[in-house]
């Protein structure tokens, strides 16, 4: 569940004041507005990327307004995938469960079963350089969900990738959504995303959120 | 009909026109800085001769200068790694009151005259906290003021490097790596300073080359102490300064070959195939 009040945040000169809205658990919401309105400056802030001048982010009751990314349980999928170049697949689907210090023998089976799901289990000793759109994006898409995250965030997950990609993905997010039941919020300027995926639809217009009847 | 003919006789010309007076300009244009390197490099060769190289070899001066040089550009390259990584990132990274200022700062070893950053140091270590440090390490016209004169100059080009690598690398990553766990120090380490090997390899290359070529600083806060302070850039000024051309320019030649050496050592570790594609570190 993501609730947030009055959340008011800067990105240089450009401001978002007074967001609010509530994502009940397991819901799937796209966030639509035009390039440029704000919307992966709310996602920094929901991931504590950005620091936010006032109000309140809540994450399954608890306020994690002044948390260190680290301690929110947030997948994050940017949009350019931001793979890390010098680990292979493997490794960057595994970066999240060493970083909790699971043992080596639960990562390699929790990696193992997630790429398997993914589609990428044929790529787990390459390096992301020479991957195509799609892989990269399940790669990401499955470095955010190896750690089991409370919430998901995407950003413009599907921009970029063609059509058939685009409908390989659709598929792909959900049986993610009905496999880990996980708290989407998906931003996104393409109408069909919400049309594929959403179950709520909110349009980020003016520094302002409105829901959308979907 | 006849115009039309023409019209499309000079369009198939333009579809199929050759880039090649292009890439030949750029050639004889960029080529005469490289005839001038061969050229000097063909010149110092055909002044000496084995025999010259051999005398110079066997002088136990050049060997104490030859063992200094390469002590004190490693040990100046590792320090200048270590600053330059940690200032190169902040700069990177970064926005602060102060910033520009401290670019500025940052630029003058670069673009002062180097006998210039000799004499800074030398005053600066007759000032009360330079002397205190004196009295427990002796630095002027000592090994240490070989080493410091050449870090001061080549860590500014140190800190560039790295700031221009890690302006390349995207801060995503690391954003990334903050929300699956990580402390900022922990993405750093584990995703950024490994994206940035190559920059950290470029930097200690160019601190360790331009280390080596360091003479100004050197000789007015070192001096050139034979056995002392003598470096090989001080060698060659010490033969010139006694008429001794020929060993002038093969101990020239011995720094020459040293730079090409590491230059090629480390393009080879720092890619396997940069050296040959002509690729950047």
């Amino acid at each position: 569940m993501i609730r947030v009040e009055n959340m008011c945040v800067r990105a240089g000169a450009f401001r978002l004041s007074q967001l609010n809205f509530e994502l009940p658990e397991g819901s799937y919401a796209v966030l639509m507005g035009r390039t440029g309105c704000g919307k992966t400056t709310l996602l920094e802030a929901l991931c504590g990327l950005r620091q936010v001048e006032s109000g309140r982010i809540w994450l399954d009751g608890e306020d994690v307004t002044d948390w260190d990314p680290a301690w929110r349980g947030i997948g994050y999928v940017p949009q350019d995938r931001a793979l890390f170049q010098t680990m292979t697949v493997e490794a960057n689907l595994a970066f999240g469960l060493t970083l909790r210090k699971v043992p080596a023998a639960e990562i390699k089976e929790r990696v193992h079963s997630l790429s398997q799901w993914l589609g990428i289990e044929h790529l787990l000793h390459r390096r992301p350089q020479g991957l195509s759109g799609g892989e990269s994006q399940r790669v990401a898409l499955g470095r955010a969900l190896a750690i089991q995250p409370r919430i998901l965030c995407l950003d413009e997950p599907l921009s970029a990738l063609d059509e058939e990609t685009r409908s390989e993905m659709y598929e792909l997010l959900k049986t993610v959504r009905a496999r880990t039941k996980v708290t989407t919020l998906h931003v996104t300027h393409h109408p069909e995303d919400a049309q594929q995926l959403a179950d709520r639809v909110f349009r980020l217009e003016n520094g302002a959120i409105v829901e959308v009847e979907s | 009909m006849t115009s039309s003919t023409a019209h499309s006789g000079s369009s198939r010309r333009l579809r199929t026109r050759s880039d090649t007076p292009f890439v030949i300009g750029l050639a004889l244009i960029g080529g005469v800085y490289v005839v001038l390197i061969v050229a000097m490099l063909v010149a110092d060769l055909s002044y000496t001769s084995p025999g010259h190289l051999m005398n110079a070899l066997r002088s136990e001066n050049i060997q104490y200068a030859i063992r200094l040089s390469l002590l004190s550009c490693s040990i100046t390259a590792l320090l200048c790694i270590w600053v330059g990584v940690p200032l190169g990132y902040l700069l990177s990274r970064y926005q602060f009151r102060g910033k520009g200022l401290l670019e500025a700062l940052l630029d003058i070893p670069i673009v002062l005259p180097p006998l210039v950053i000799g004499l800074s140091l030398l005053i600066l270590f007759q000032t009360a906290p330079g002397r205190w440090v004196e009295r427990y390490l002796p630095v002027t016209y000592a090994v240490p003021s070989v080493i410091l004169a050449q870090f001061a100059v080549a860590c500014a080009f140190a800190v560039q490097t790295m700031r221009v690598a890690f302006d390349q690398i995207s801060p995503r990553g690391e954003q990334v790596a903050r929300t699956l766990g990580c402390t900022r120090h922990q993405a750093f380490w584990r995703v950024t300073l490994p994206e940035a090997r190559r920059g950290v390899l470029t930097a200690g290359t160019l601190a360790w080359a331009r280390s080596l070529g360091e003479f100004g600083p050197i000789l007015v806060f070192s001096g050139a102490t034979r056995m002392k302070t003598e470096v090989l850039s001080t060698s060659v000024f010490l033969e010139l300064s006694v008429g001794a051309l020929e060993a002038a320019v093969a101990v020239s030649l011995l720094m020459i070959g040293a730079a090409v050496a590491v230059l090629v050592v480390v393009r080879w570790f720092g890619s396997g195939t940069s050296f040959h594609q002509g690729q950047p570190l």
